[in-house]
């Protein structure tokens, strides 16, 4: 880190405010006294187009190279978690929808167990289904979006992003055919889901698995050997393993950097004991782990999905104990975490047996992954900021909440 | 001119129009917006320039990072306090004429966060806005629905007379103030010029 | 893992001068909470991340908890003369209880898979002493969720590198998570508000309100 106590260097670690210029010159002075150059000072966002919506960085750079990153949040803070204190526990459901407003099913499911802990609901078998399925779509499509994203701060201005799209599209027809709602599912209930599957959507998401590969055959060679994918990846942005667990990071970031830590092994939450599939792990903790090793929990989520589309069995949907109305559950307290495509998403849960949760508490993946942003950065060329913020992989929604 | 004069020149392959429903026309159908996305509709917005939508049909798909290229905001989810003043700085740097969608519950009114504290209830309070879209989010569909409303908005504009679009006029204001951020909420709350509360008269 | 009473055991014997205290969680099968004073927040989070045994090194969770002061009402036989005679009477006490902020934390060990052990600090009120031990020297997840809890509570820690406002703007003088916290009134409300949104709504239509 740079020491910035020099007595000239008049600025301080404080934000540049919204009303001054984005961009600053601060001179840079020697131990000595004497002035040696210019620091330049960055306003990054909160309006800028890589910053994968209104997330803003304070750059210090020295040429083109990042000296300080300072990340500021806020800029989206919604307070969910105080909205969620003045109502009731059903009523948060579609609020956790609009969190990471990529994936509300795993929103949906983390906060259904939270909920399922603290009130010892159980989940009849057909449910526990549903929700791997849905779950693992969501996984498919995150990734599949992430790499677009990816490849558009590269540089590379549609191609990728347009495919994605397209088999994203696909998914979310598939949920909008199941809740009704493209992206804001709100889908699943304490002890179960809201409605049991249409006629023939089993059928339709077994064609999207078999055609899926396909299309990821096609990103692998279109990207993975790609010459300036591999030169801009490669080495950028290193992450080590005892950094990694030491700053909480949780999800693909943390397995790229070697750690084996997966929640669906770890806790085996729902039915995932009954599959069989495996952790992909990184090596180097660069941006190109991160991005292969979506690539290759995307081939892990069809091999979930193939026999869990085949075992479905028939049955109840919710728990028959379940409450939609009056529902209060004991004085207590639960902590809920489920592996989100984005890394540990929990829920802590504190009641204090009236009907709305004394203390709904968010634990966001994408807030707590972004806390060694400046460690990535530093040293690293400007252009390479933009890269290491898309393969950590944030939505805003979740960020500031 | 005589339209039967027109529809003979058509005949022999002339087209002739006013220099208005030119001037119009192009202007409607190359509207460019500002990449700008604040929540989950953009996600959404993002999804209407893709394969499937394909706002480029509409000549709109051409998203801008700089606001001094745009001719379009779509404000595209919640307007936060904290962000408000840059969304404001953002309209006041785009150049004449420009519209502002307002896509999505939160954009309208604050929406589901309408209790939040940092949450604005809706970005009407400090920008003029076109074209409202309802729904949480919005659909592409919906979004290109806004579009082609605002392109009959602007087709229909009068480049002389009282009724003469902002941009033509020098009364109206191009700028709005800026607010700034106060102990407890923005400073000013709400634009006066431009919004006032609603008065809601309940029935006994 | 081991059970928490004998957690507790160890960490008194490690740190005699440290005050724990099981808090129990009235949630059946969800687990119960140590809670230690804020003095020794530090030195029982260092055991824990170190403790062969333990290893919790993953801290995931860090949450911000506003307990408001509360009324007790208490029954205590008190003696008193009447009629010359000492007669025992019950009287009814009313004492209260000071409100706290409370700062709860969920370790997981990732060697060893084990987790979630929950450990709580409170402050001693909530309005002047309300500063507890930073554990971002231990644990660099802390940062961020620390600065949130200062910006949405008001809890100050003590050794945090960069504690700033996270999601507010500076300048902000509220802590919005508090119960007690009173958002600007500014917005209007629908034609039918119920429950706690309709005392707002009669304060922020006070005519309307006074006929009913």
């Amino acid at each position: 880190m740079v020491d910035f106590a020099q007595p000239e260097n008049a600025f301080k670690p404080g934000l540049p405010g919204a009303a001054e210029p984005a961009c600053r010159v601060v001179p840079k002075y020697s131990d000595q006294g004497e002035r040696e150059g210019d620091w330049l000072e960055i306003s990054m966002g909160p309006q800028h187009p890589s910053t994968h919506g209104v997330f803003r960085m304070d750059l210090v750079l020295e040429g083109e190279t990042v000296i300080r990153l300072k990340p500021v949040f806020g800029y989206l803070h919604r307070n969910h978690e105080k909205i969620a204190e003045q109502t009731t526990y059903l009523s948060s459901m579609p609020y956790t929808d609009r969190l990471d407003y990529f994936c509300s099913m795993t929103n949906n499911w983390a906060y259904a167990l939270a909920v399922e802990k603290l009130a010892g609901l159980q989940v009849p078998e057909r449910a526990e289904y549903i929700r791997i399925i849905t779950a693992e779509l969501t996984r498919l499509q995150n990734h599949a979006c992430l790499m677009g994203f990816l490849m558009q701060d590269l540089g590379a201005m549609g191609t990728p992003l347009m495919y994605a799209f397209r088999e994203r599209e696909k998914i979310l027809d598939l949920f909008e055919a199941l809740s009704g709602a493209r992206m804001m599912c709100n889908y699943m209930r304490f002890g179960g889901c809201r409605i049991d599957l249409p006629p023939g959507w089993l059928e339709q998401t077994r064609r999207l698995v078999a055609d899926f590969p396909r299309f990821l055959d096609e990103f692998e060679a279109l990207l993975t050997g790609n010459e300036i994918v591999m030169a801009r990846l490669q080495g950028v942005g290193a992450l080590s393993r005892e950094l990694a667990i030491n700053a909480g990071i949780s999800g693909p970031m943390l397995r790229a950097s070697g750690v084996n830590y997966d929640i669906r092994k770890v806790d085996q939450y729902g039915i995932y004991n009954r599959f069989e599939f495996r952790v992909p792990l990184g090596a180097h903790g660069d941006c190109y782990d991160r991005f292969m090793l979506r690539l290759l929990e995307m081939r892990e989520s069809l091999r979930i999905l193939e026999p869990a589309l085949k075992d479905i069995p028939s049955g109840p949907i919710i728990d028959a104990r379940a409450k939609l109305r009056n529902f209060k559950p004991r004085p207590g307290e639960a902590y809920g975490r489920i592996e989100a495509p984005k890394g540990e998403l929990g829920f802590y849960l504190v009641s204090d047996g009236s009907a709305n949760p004394y203390r709904y508490r968010v634990r966001p993946p994408s807030l707590i992954n972004l806390t060694i942003l400046e460690d990535l950065c530093l040293g690293q060329k400007v252009a390479d900021v933009v890269i290491i913020l898309g393969s950590v992989d944030i939505v805003l929604g979740e960020v500031d909440r | 001119m005589d339209q039967a004069l027109i529809s003979e020149l058509k005949r022999q392959g002339v087209i002739t129009i006013g220099l208005e429903t030119l001037y119009n026309w192009g202007r409607s159908n190359s509207i460019w917006p500002l990449g700008f996305g604040l929540a989950c509709c953009a996600i959404e917005m993002i999804a209407a320039s893709m394969a499937r939508f394909d706002l480029a049909r509409f000549g709109a798909e051409v998203f801008r990072p700089s606001p001094r290229q745009a001719d379009l905001m779509i404000v595209a989810g919640t307007v936060t306090k904290k962000m408000a003043p840059q969304v404001v700085r953002l309209y006041n740097q785009m150049p004449e004429p420009k519209y502002v969608i307002a896509m999505g519950a939160c954009a309208i009114s604050g929406g589901p966060f309408k209790q939040g504290y940092n949450v604005l209830k809706g970005v009407d309070r400090f920008l003029p806005v076109d074209v409202h879209i309802p729904g949480c989010p919005p659909r592409p569909e919906a979004l290109i629905h806004a579009l082609m409303t605002l392109q009959r908005i602007i087709s229909g504009q009068k480049l002389t007379g009282p009724d003469r679009p902002r941009h033509l006029r020098t009364d109206a204001p191009a700028e709005y103030p800026v607010p700034t951020h106060g102990a407890h909420d923005l400073e000013p709350a709400r634009n006066s010029s431009l919004w006032r509360p609603l008065k809601i008269t309940r029935e006994a | 893992m081991e059970t928490l009473p004998q957690l507790k055991t160890r960490l008194a014997a490690a740190f005699p001068k440290a005050r724990l205290e099981i808090v129990p969680n009235g949630s059946p099968g969800n687990p119960d909470s140590l809670w230690v004073d804020a003095a020794s927040g530090l030195k029982v989070a260092g055991f824990l991340k170190n403790d062969a045994a333990l290893q919790l090194d993953f801290l995931s969770n860090v949450t911000g908890l506003d307990w408001l002061d509360k009324t007790v009402t208490e029954k205590v036989r008190v003696k008193r003369e009447f009629k010359g005679q000492e007669i025992e009477v019950d009287e009814i006490l009313e004492k209260i209880v000071p409100g706290y902020l409370e700062v709860v934390y969920h370790f997981y060990s990732t060697p060893l898979r084990h987790g979630p052990l929950v450990l709580r600090m409170r402050t001693e009120n909530r309005t002047d002493r309300t500063h507890l031990p930073s554990l971002v020297p231990l644990y660099r997840s802390a940062e961020f969720q620390e600065r949130e809890i200062y910006d949405l509570y008001g809890v100050i820690f003590d050794g945090h590198p960069d504690l700033r406002r996270l999601l507010m703007w500076e300048g902000f003088a509220d802590h919005p998570m508090r119960k007690d916290y009173c958002e600007p009134d500014d917005y209007e409300y629908e034609p039918t508000p119920h429950g706690a949104l309709l005392e707002k709504a009669r304060r922020h239509y006070p005519r309307e309100a006074a006929h009913g």
